[in-house]
């Protein structure tokens, strides 16, 4: 520039005046817009951005973890609209405290071998007033049987009568074993003894669905707050998808007066940690998840700190397809003595509530008297490197070959992935001389994989469905579609059809303590851990119930109370 | 022009097909389908789930009725949201990451510009140097950074004030919007800021502003009318791709900041593998891509007299 | 006007010829090609030069790093796991790790004791019975205890009221804790009484764990009770115990493989493309650049997802193939609708028509002209595009769909650090700040490329 310095500056110093009016104009403009923005949506009643809680309305602000897929239960498969079903519909038979089962829509039950009685309690009703009765859990259950419902949890049904044949399509729908007599009482035939039936009467699938509403849906059942009936606590007044889903008290239900809180508002859907822990910081929601990054913070600031252990089992599977090196049982024993479940937990997890696994029946499982792990202890195998080598060295020995071939470890982008999956494949680098090749698949493709029998080493683990344990303890009978990687024992499956028929309470148990023992000696699978949470709750907000088995976390019996 | 804009939308709905074709044939090339559950299933009840969504056709099929439904505007129903129409999700959750996007795009032209025009007037003085410097961050940090840094400074800042003076995550009110849309615009505004400077400079050593100076005009009057009028132009050119790459490329802010925009939920569907949500979404992101090429390309026609098109 | 032209007398002699002119033209400074001038201005513009130099320097970092620093990206040190930079090492060894039988070999004093001296082993806590108790909860805290506070983590709950000790190993470090136990009624609530102390356990590993990690400070066998200092580990760790420094290297190569690679697969495609259609023109540059307008209508972030998952990572695979065939596929169009305008236009240039009048062969042309002038833009393109292919490892990296593991790469560790920003800000500070100052150093050198090889800037300075 070849203009006067002080030319140049009084240029500058006009032309920088004129930007601070256009910068003053056009921040007046977006605050502006933004109150007018604010002004529109409180007018189409946008909603306030409420405390946690909030004792003056009996409010209790909370986050899931995701938005339900939808909320028909005839067709419902994942644990989130499991939690919301829980709170705005009730089946025949509930869980009730320290564990127990209570009675929900049923007043009392009978069951035997071979059939089971209902009887229904007279003021069950529907949030629109009308009573719940025994039609109502025949439409449903014949719904959920149906192969035109294609529901994935048909097969929970398949020891009652005929249900097997309908969801094949060689029996017709009404064939179902189960029939109202009157509006009160139901009655139900079944095909062989279930020892734990009324445990899993608690299971969302036996819910009721009534039929001239469900018709009036026009399919579009369960899909919007105001396409769904509601005969649990409480009832969902808004569900605005993606953002926010609200229940409010259910006036119409039995036990209202057990209902201490008037509002559950679920107003962020979210599963990221740290927006969770951000939010409950700032005093937006009651109940947030730790993970071990915050752990610490959480303990300065001095949060009331809760744990709680899900239920789950994590494990890793073995392929035992021809031709797959994990068939041989001298290389899944050398890979068992080599996992430590104690640095799992310890070393790499590190958060409480977690446990290490040492079976696959979890310890929470009741057994005859006690805890069933108490009953039954599982024989704990302790890390062993020399002994995992000369296992190694059998493998190699049994196979004809001087090195193991790379191995593929499966897993999916869960919330520990990688960290573990890494940890595993360095361990058995280190301890065995091991190459493993990780295959880290979204999630659908890890479970197509599985069922292809697309893998050597899988991590993968189980959920229960019904507080029994013979839910873990069918996973690797050789019928179980589940049993991913096919390993088949023929001891085993005898031991199950035992399990599965008896209603002994000693025998089952036996039984299983055999299984266990099975499931180390010829290990499918090598256990991990156990999973567990830990979480903040708002030391106001009393009564929040977490669950192995049913829906978790268990809002329903909630209350306020001071700090 | 008639002629002109009829030729492009033509195009436009051309390439829309494409974009189907493309997205429908990348879906069906993934291993996997959206049926495969935590529980195995009977092979009756696999058999009777894909007769329902009429994925046991023969692919050739399947993608007549596809193109068919997409001309009717229909994308189906979501997989994993059964009963919930790809139109119903596209519907409630577009008009969220829109809202994020345009705010975004105000934050960072009227940032951009105001940036730029203060460096040019400083060069290499102080008010130039501090900007510029925020500028390089801005270029140079990835979002996600960005984002996290973000949402951990409204924690601190209420932390600090005692009480919440900006919501911290989730949506649903004006100061929910606040902080995720500037983060957003974040990026942007550093660039259009460069941009700035730079047409600013190079108009300061043109002739009309030379002459607009030796005929004596009032400072004030060269700087709007000639300087600021003239250097704001490049910077609208490059407004409209910026618009679709902001409101599309979304997905970061939206699952920091737990905010239902419709990018997190392709994201979802993605991890899912629901086809119709992930067909639904492309399909309907890549016609407003190219809605707003095609709208930006027609009004540069009248900004701009000399690209007016004949 | 024609009057006011003055009159000038004109002789014969004018129209002579002139002696043959002896100097000719002469060239006042030495005669400077394109690419010499170019580079002389790129050589005054300081910042694009430090850039050039970072730019090399990462090169080095990454090429020769390793060489240098000869540290197992992948091995994993669970006992130090995410260390900050300057840590304290010093380690005392211990005996192995035998499970606890309830015996103790500390002196015996009532409420919440020690029964072993407390290392990062384990910590064996035993304390008096309560009467009444069903059951006990152990809490663990990092700070002091305050009456009517939060007792700290639940770290476990006995089954039985027999049970009176416990054995901590959860996550121990060399750090003071303080842990209460509290007595359970029946129903399972706790009941006000509460036996308390703190607890600094001794950082400790064994001995084979020492010798296995070439820990040995002199030729004599370790022994229980020695000190030993662990590996240096410059930048320190990361949420496995590996070293940060080696990992940033080798995630380097992964993020500047994709960020130079992709860059030129797709510039070059481009390039190809762009040209073939502008040299042959009509119907056939018509139809391709339309199918160009297509894929560039493509929405880019979406179909990199769509792609990343379409092809698929093998087991064992990195994963960088699939991505570096997915920012190619979708990214090429840009530099070829560039380079056919610019062949376009260089192409009815008049010095083009000049050189082709004066007998010009197309080799000639397109060395001479074509290239030259098309390169800028081209060089200008890829410098561009090297930050933004990073850019989009670390934004697909950041929903998970990134490099698999145990690669690492830049995006994947930052993605990782910003889990734990708040506690191990090194995590993410480290690959962050290389990844800003990548792209920083790419978009300066563009810049300054820009300028040194923009024909218009020449008549400027």
């Amino acid at each position: 520039m070849n203009e006067p310095v002080s030319n140049q500056d009084g240029f500058n110093r006009s032309a920088g005046r004129q930007l601070l009016l256009i910068a003053v104009g056009s921040v007046v403009g977006i605050t502006l817009l933004m109150l007018g923005l604010s002004w529109a949506s409180s007018l189409a009643g946008g909603a306030r951005v409420s405390k946690g809680i909030d004792a003056a309305t009996g409010t209790v602000t909370l986050a899931l973890a995701d938005e339900p897929p939808q909320l028909d239960s005839t067709r419902s498969t994942d644990t989130i609209s499991s939690m919301v079903l829980g709170h705005v519909t009730e089946g025949l038979i509930k869980n009730g405290e320290g564990g127990k089962l209570a009675p929900g829509v049923a007043e009392r039950w009978e069951i035997t071998d071979t059939s089971a009685t209902f009887w229904l309690r007279p003021d069950a009703r529907w949030s629109d007033g009308k009573p719940v009765t025994a039609h109502d859990f025949v439409f449903a259950w014949r719904k959920t049987v149906d192969p035109k419902t294609a529901s994935e949890y048909a097969t929970i049904f398949f020891a009652i009568k005929n249900a097997e044949a309908i969801n094949k399509g060689q029996a017709p729908v009404s064939s179902l074993g189960v029939r109202a007599e009157g509006d009160r009482i139901l009655r139900v035939e079944l095909v062989r003894p279930v020892a734990y039936f009324d445990k899993l009467m608690v299971f969302k699938s036996f819910n009721p669905v009534r039929e001239d509403f469900f018709n009036a849906t026009r399919g579009r059942y369960g899909a919007d707050a105001d396409t769904l009936l509601y005969n649990g606590p409480f009832k969902i007044t808004r569900w605005v998808h993606g953002s926010k889903l609200r229940m409010e008290k259910n006036e119409f239900y039995w036990a209202k007066d057990r209902v201490k809180v008037n509002v559950l508002d679920f107003a962020y859907f979210s599963s990221d940690p740290n927006a969770l822990i951000n939010l409950y910081k700032d005093g937006k929601i009651a109940l947030a998840g730790l993970n071990q990054e915050n752990l610490n913070e959480a303990l300065v600031k001095r949060w009331p700190i809760n744990r709680f252990q899900r239920g789950s089992v994590a494990y890793m599977e073995f392929n035992h397809r021809k031709g797959r090196p994990t068939a041989n049982l001298h290389l899944r024993r050398a890979i068992q003595l080599v996992i430590d479940p104690d640095e799992i937990v310890y070393r790499v997890i590190k958060l409480p509530g977690n446990v290490p696994g040492r079976s696959l029946f979890p310890v929470w499982l009741d057994g005859v008297d006690a805890k069933f792990r108490e009953e039954y202890p599982a024989k704990r195998i302790m890390p062993d490197r020399v002994e995992a080598r000369r296992q190694l060295a059998l493998a190699k020995k049994a196979l004809g070959v001087d090195k193991i071939p790379p191995l593929t470890l499966l897993s999916d982008d869960g919330a520990l992935g990688d960290k573990l999956t890494e940890y595993y494949q360095e361990t058995f680098r280190r301890e065995l001389g091991l190459e493993i090749r990780i295959d880290k698949q979204i999630f659908k493709q890890r479970l197509a994989k599985m069922s292809a029998g697309d893998f050597d080493i899988v991590s993968a683990g189980w959920n229960p469905d019904f507080p029994d344990p013979l839910t873990f303890a069918d996973l690797f009978a050789s019928w179980n579609s589940n049993n991913r990687g096919r390993y088949k024992n023929p001891e085993l499956d005898r031991l199950v059809a035992v399990a599965q028929t008896s209603t002994d309470v000693r025998t089952r148990m036996d039984v299983f303590g055999k299984i266990q023992e099975i499931l180390i000696e010829d290990p499918p699978m090598v256990p991990t851990y156990e999973p567990g949470v830990v979480y903040v709750v708002d030391p106001r907000l009393k009564g929040v119930v977490r669950r192995v088995a049913g829906f978790d976390p268990d809002y329903t019996n909630v209350s306020i109370g001071e700090k | 022009m008639w002629r002109y804009t009829l030729n492009r939308l033509l195009q436009g709905i051309v390439t829309v097909w494409f974009i189907a074709t493309a997205t429908f044939l990348a879906m069906h090339a993934v291993p996997g389908d959206p049926m495969s559950g935590d529980r195995a299933v009977t092979p009756e009840i696999r058999k009777n789930l894909e007769a329902k969504y009429g994925l046991d056709k023969p692919l050739a099929e399947q993608y007549v009725i596809y193109l068919g439904n997409l001309a009717r505007g229909d994308f189906g129903i979501s997989f994993t949201q059964q009963n919930r129409e790809v139109n119903d999700i596209i519907r409630e959750h577009f008009p969220i990451s829109a809202t994020l996007g345009i705010l975004a795009i105000v934050f960072a032209s009227l940032g951009g510009i105001l940036w730029g025009a203060l460096t040019a007037l400083y060069r290499n003085k102080l008010p130039d140097i501090v900007i510029m410097f925020f500028v390089i961050l801005g270029i140079s940090v990835p979002s996600f950074v960005f984002a996290a840094l973000g949402q951990l400074a409204l924690v601190k800042l209420n932390d600090f004030l005692g009480f919440s003076l900006l919501p911290v995550a989730g949506w649903g009110t004006v100061s929910h919007m606040l902080v995720p849309s500037l983060v957003l615009g974040l990026g942007t505004m550093a660039y259009l800021t460069r941009l700035m400077r730079s047409s600013m400079l190079e108009i300061i050593n043109s002739d009309y502003l030379r002459t607009a100076k030796a005929k004596g005009l009032p400072a004030t009057r060269i700087f709007t009318r000639h300087q600021l009028r003239n250097a704001i132009l490049p910077v609208v050119t490059v407004l409209g791709p910026s618009i679709a790459g902001i409101t599309t490329g979304s997905f970061v802010v939206e699952s920091v900041f737990a905010i239902p925009g419709l990018g997190r939920y392709f994201v979802q569907a993605v991890q899912q593998l629901d086809y119709t949500v992930i067909m639904g979404t492309t399909v309907f992101f890549g016609s407003f891509l190219v809605l707003m090429v095609i709208i930006v390309d027609l009004l540069y026609g009248f900004i701009d007299p000399r690209v007016r098109v004949s | 006007m024609a009057s006011s032209i003055p009159h000038i007398e004109t002789t014969l002699d004018d129209f002579a010829p002139l002696a043959a002119e002896q100097r000719r033209q002469q060239l006042s400074r030495p005669s400077l090609s394109y690419w010499q001038d170019a580079w002389i201005r790129l050589r005054a513009n300081r910042r694009a030069i430090v850039s050039l130099y970072i730019v090399i320097a990462l090169l080095l970092f990454t090429l020769l790093g390793p060489l240098v620093w000869r540290v197992d990206p992948s091995a994993q040190d669970l006992d130090q796991v995410s260390r900050p930079p300057g840590a304290e090492r010093t380690v005392t060894l211990a005996a192995p790790y035998q499970s606890w039988t309830g015996d103790a070999v500390l002196p015996a004093a009532p409420g919440l004791r020690l029964a072993y001296p407390a290392n990062t082993q384990s910590v064996r806590l035993i304390w008096d019975p309560t009467p009444g108790a069903s059951a006990y909860r152990i809490y663990r805290n990092i700070v002091p205890l305050l009456a009517g506070e939060s007792l700290g983590l639940p770290i476990a709950q006995t089954l039985t009221d027999a049970e009176t000790r416990y054995e901590d190993r959860l996550d121990l470090r060399a750090e003071t804790y303080f842990y209460t136990v509290v007595a359970l009624d029946a129903a399972g609530t706790e009941v006000n009484a509460r036996q308390a102390t703190s607890v600094t356990p001794v950082a400790v590993i064994t001995v084979e764990e020492a010798v296995s990690r070439g820990l040995k400070v002199s030729s004599e066998p370790l022994k229980v009770g020695d000190t030993v200092r662990f590996k240096l580990h410059p930048l320190g760790t990361d949420y496995l115990g590996r070293d940060m420094l080696s990992r940033l290297m080798h995630g380097a190569r992964v993020s500047l493989f994709i960020g130079i690679v992709a860059p030129l697969l797709f510039v070059g495609f481009g390039v190809a493309y762009g040209s073939m259609a502008g040299f042959l023109g009509g119907r056939v540059d018509q139809i391709m650049m339309r199918f160009a307008d297509f894929v560039i209508a493509l929405p880019l972030l979406l179909f990199m997802i769509l792609f990343k998952i379409a092809f698929g990572i093998g087991p064992g695979q990195s994963g960088i193939l699939p991505m570096i065939v997915a920012l190619v596929a979708l990214s090429w169009p840009g530099t070829a609708r560039l380079v056919r305008g610019q062949i376009l236009q260089v192409r009815e240039e008049g010095y083009v028509n000049a050189a082709r009048l004066l007998g010009a062969r197309t080799n000639y042309l397109v060395l001479r002209h074509m290239i030259p002038n098309t390169m800028g833009v081209i060089l200008v393109t890829l410098t561009f595009a090297v930050p933004s292919a990073i850019f989009t490892e670390a934004f697909l990296s950041f929903i998970g769909m990134g490099v698999a593991p145990p690669t690492p790469s830049w995006g994947g560790m930052s993605n990782e650090g910003i889990k734990s920003m708040l506690i191990h800000p090194h995590e993410l500070l480290f690959p962050a700040v290389l990844i800003s100052i990548t792209v920083l150093a790419f978009n300066l050198l563009g810049d300054g490329l820009r300028d040194a090889l923009d024909a218009k800037m020449r008549s400027r300075e």
